[in-house]
């Protein structure tokens, strides 16, 4: 099971073990996604993310799989929650294995560019005020995804 | 049969998430179908849906809007996307 998307809390170091476990190579490179206390609005309280079963899954899969095939990769792991997140709770995890440094900078690097922009998630931040607010996709992120060059259509 | 989904803000703003069309030869691409809901549930769907970002999948991909589509299909509508 390389792709993990649930809706409870996860622990980083298991997976980490499961990863490396896998295939013991060179070069581990991971990334973890934190729910933020803050935002523009205001102080945050909780985090919700909706998505869009079985796409998100299917996403996932072919962008580690691209990945996989782009920069070598030796093993690679997603996991991201959905439902409602505490602050300060780990959203998504990232972990790529490959036999060189670069290669697993940028394989987790690009899953994590192509994630942001193409896995059907969608957030809505809960406020100190008691407000609510969907997060607006950032052009930064369309940006990022851009500098890999690669199709819209190419992995979704 | 079709079956139309819809995401976040468009389910919010449209207060429906997932209605099923009965197959048509009339229904050939994405924005026959947008323009479809927009004649049977009116103005605001219009509002809701033919915003520039909003973005269109077909069987679980992300397709532009004059894909064709098939009988049995799963259409969704949704905003860009937040994860990570």
């Amino acid at each position: 099971m390389r792709v993990a998307v649930h809706s409870h809390a996860f622990e980083v170091e298991s997976h980490y073990d499961l990863l490396v476990r896998e295939y013991p190579g060179a070069a581990v490179v991971t990334f973890t996604g934190y729910v933020r206390d803050h935002c523009d609005r205001g102080d945050v309280v909780a985090l919700e993310l909706e998505h869009y079963p079985g796409m998100t899954e299917s996403v996932l899969e072919q962008i580690g799989a691209q990945a996989e095939e782009r920069f070598n990769l030796k093993a690679w792991r997603i996991v991201h929650r959905f439902g409602t997140l505490d602050v300060t709770d780990p959203i998504v995890w990232v972990g790529v294995v490959a036999d060189h440094r670069g290669q697993a900078f940028d394989g987790c690097q690009f899953i994590m560019d192509v994630l942001k922009t193409d896995a059907p998630f969608w957030k809505r931040e809960h406020l100190q005020n008691g407000g609510a607010e969907w997060v607006e996709a950032r052009v930064d992120d369309s940006d990022r995804r851009q500098r890999w060059n690669i199709n819209h259509q190419e992995t979704v | 049969m079709l079956t139309i989904k819809f995401f976040s803000l468009i389910r919010e703003a449209l207060n429906v998430g997932e209605l099923t069309l009965e197959w048509s030869d009339e229904l050939a691409t994405v924005a026959h179908i947008k323009h479809h809901l927009v004649e049977r549930h009116g103005e605001p769907w219009r509002e809701v849906l033919f915003q520039p970002n909003v973005v269109h999948a077909v069987n679980q991909t992300v397709v532009h809007d004059q894909t064709p589509l098939k009988r049995g299909d799963e259409i969704a509508f949704f905003p860009p996307m937040t994860g990570g």
